[in-house]
């Protein structure tokens, strides 16, 4: 078969497609923490556990409880969010008004924690989570053959981010979180309940991630560790589409991934560096990122 | 007329449910460590326009934002439409019918004119419709889709006033809404408030330019080190000239 920039197209398009992959689960995560962020001003550590946690429960419910994944693909990240809240009810409300840092360092303890007792009755090594009937099988492109369930991950991450970055931008409640997160006091002197906009908000940013583990559950294993192998290349996009922008967490996120694919197949050696590589060039030539407004 | 309706809300009480808007009794508000402002007693009555002067840091705008909670402790009373509010959640507040117009004017950024515009939920019933607004603002209509800080310093002020206008709230706090405007822009402002008082809204105003407030008061509270020092009505106003001139320095 003819080569592409002297590769078979097979492997440039096969890495481009989990390129592509990934670049969906960094969207999705990366806009999840832009979200809470911009309106809680806390860096949520523990996102890459909540994340787990949604494959977690997908993988319970189905075992135990005959819960297949279409249900999950709803309940998790509503679970998961109800977890959620109630950490913000109880623990970060605490700590808006108090540095970054301590939100940071709670958010990283509690990570920690549910980590390792998920280790401790789970342990580190992943539990199989098949992927569910309709989604089996795939299709070959010419070019390269499409396994049906990682397309769906690919149209599924899409719709949910574009859905999400239109309610932020083109609704009244995504006006809200647009003040809330400039202004939260002047928005609470206008007659809204901040208090109530952040608990919800961070539920949302919350389910996102769950909801991410659900849609990996089948392709990667399910295991403890998943999160925090992911989340440390999730802060590099957050940093890269610039701290709390929306569109930016979504197109970095994505772009990220092909990027990563692309390294693979041109120089795997560099694979999983050149995300971080991309990070220092973007903070040298734009301190904001890519999306963030220069303040 | 105003000395009337004042002695009336004083004389019975029924009267006074139907006239009294705001009131403060002994109200102290403090951020963090500092005791800013030292017992306030003050009493608007409905369409009355009453403003607040004196120097910077005499604790008029934090008047306003102990009003709406926006400072990190009060005690004493207030009470806005006989309800007490110190206690009252921030966002309750809003719903009592009051407006609130900051002194940074308080744009949002990531908002354009029109979403800036509605923002502020409805609060009472009778605000201006969006078309009243854009007749009575028609640089707002014409800028509608533009970020809300893409505005000049005078349009922003007349959208920070408009954004409240639109919710019904018949008590309005405005904080220095001529501050940095070009005259031509002030005297409209001027205009407007006048006829906002037609419309027999309250308005509880801090300004520094006292000859921009003097003609349309009817009373003022003179303020000095978080205190009220004098109550001067506006008929007052010549013979307390020289107490106003060592106040403020005008």
């Amino acid at each position: 078969m003819a080569e592409l920039l002297g590769f078979p197209p097979q492997v440039l398009f096969g890495q481009l497609l989990i390129g592509l992959i990934n670049g969906s689960f960094y969207a999705l995560l990366s806009l999840g923490l832009a979200i809470i962020f911009g309106l809680l001003n806390i860096i949520n550590f523990a996102h890459g556990a909540q994340y787990m946690l949604g494959a977690f429960v997908a993988w319970l419910g189905l075992n135990f409880l005959g819960v297949n994944y279409w249900v999950s693909l709803l309940l998790a990240p509503l679970v998961v969010a109800a977890i959620g809240i109630a950490l913000e009810k109880t623990m970060l409300r605490r700590l808006y008004k108090e540095d970054h840092l301590y939100g940071l360092l709670l958010t990283f303890g509690l990570a920690l924690i549910i980590e390792g007792s998920f280790i401790h009755f789970f342990g580190v090594s992943g539990q199989p989570y098949s992927v569910p009937q309709a989604l089996t099988g795939g299709n070959n492109l010419g070019f390269m053959f499409l396994p049906t369930y990682r397309a769906w991950i690919i149209v599924a991450s899409l719709i949910i981010c574009f859905g999400t970055w239109y309610m932020i931008e083109r609704t009244k409640l995504g006006s809200y979180l647009r003040a809330g997160t400039e202004n939260p006091q002047l928005l609470q002197a206008f007659g809204i309940n901040v208090p109530l906009l952040i608990t919800l908000t961070y539920g949302y940013g919350v389910a996102l991630a769950a909801f991410a583990g659900v849609l990996a559950a089948p392709i990667y294993s399910v295991s403890p560790v998943m999160g925090s192998n992911l989340l440390i290349v999730v802060f590099a996009v957050v940093v890269i589409g610039g701290m709390g922008s929306i569109m930016g967490a979504i197109v970095t996120g994505l772009l990220m991934g092909l990027i990563e694919g692309l390294t693979k197949v041109f120089y795997p050696e560099a694979s999983t560096t050149v995300i971080f590589l991309v990070m220092i060039i973007v903070l040298l030539v734009r301190p904001a990122g890519l999306f963030g407004k220069e303040a | 007329m105003n000395a009337e309706v004042k002695m009336a809300s004083e004389s019975t009480n029924e009267h006074k449910k139907g006239t009294e808007q705001l009131r403060i009794a002994d109200l102290h508000a403090f951020y963090g460590e500092s005791h800013i402002l030292h017992g306030i007693d003050m009493k608007v009555n409905r369409g009355e326009l009453v403003t607040l002067l004196g120097r910077n840091g005499s604790g008029r705008s934090t008047t306003l934002k102990s009003i709406m909670n926006m400072v990190g402790k009060r005690t004493g009373s207030i009470m806005i439409n006989g309800n007490e509010t110190v206690g009252m959640p921030a966002h309750q507040i809003a719903h009592l019918g009051v407006g609130f117009c900051p002194e940074e004017r308080g744009i949002f950024s990531s908002l354009n004119v029109e979403e800036n515009l509605m923002l502020p939920p409805t609060v009472r019933s009778g605000g201006m419709s969006l078309d009243e607004i854009y007749e009575m603002f028609p640089n707002l209509y014409e800028r509608r889709m533009s970020q809300g800080t893409r505005l000049s310093g005078g349009e922003q002020q007349m959208l920070a006033m408009a954004r409240i206008l639109r919710t019904g709230a018949n008590l309005l706090l405005l904080d220095e809404i001529t501050e940095g405007l070009a005259p031509v822009i002030v005297q409209t402002l001027g205009e407007v408030l006048l006829k906002l008082k037609d419309k027999g809204l309250t308005i509880v105003l801090v300004e520094q330019n006292f000859r921009f407030a003097a003609p349309l008061a009817d009373r003022h509270y003179l303020m000095e080190h978080g205190s009220i020092v004098e109550e001067i009505a506006s008929h007052e106003l010549e013979e307390k000239m020289d107490l106003l001139n060592t106040y403020l320095g005008v």
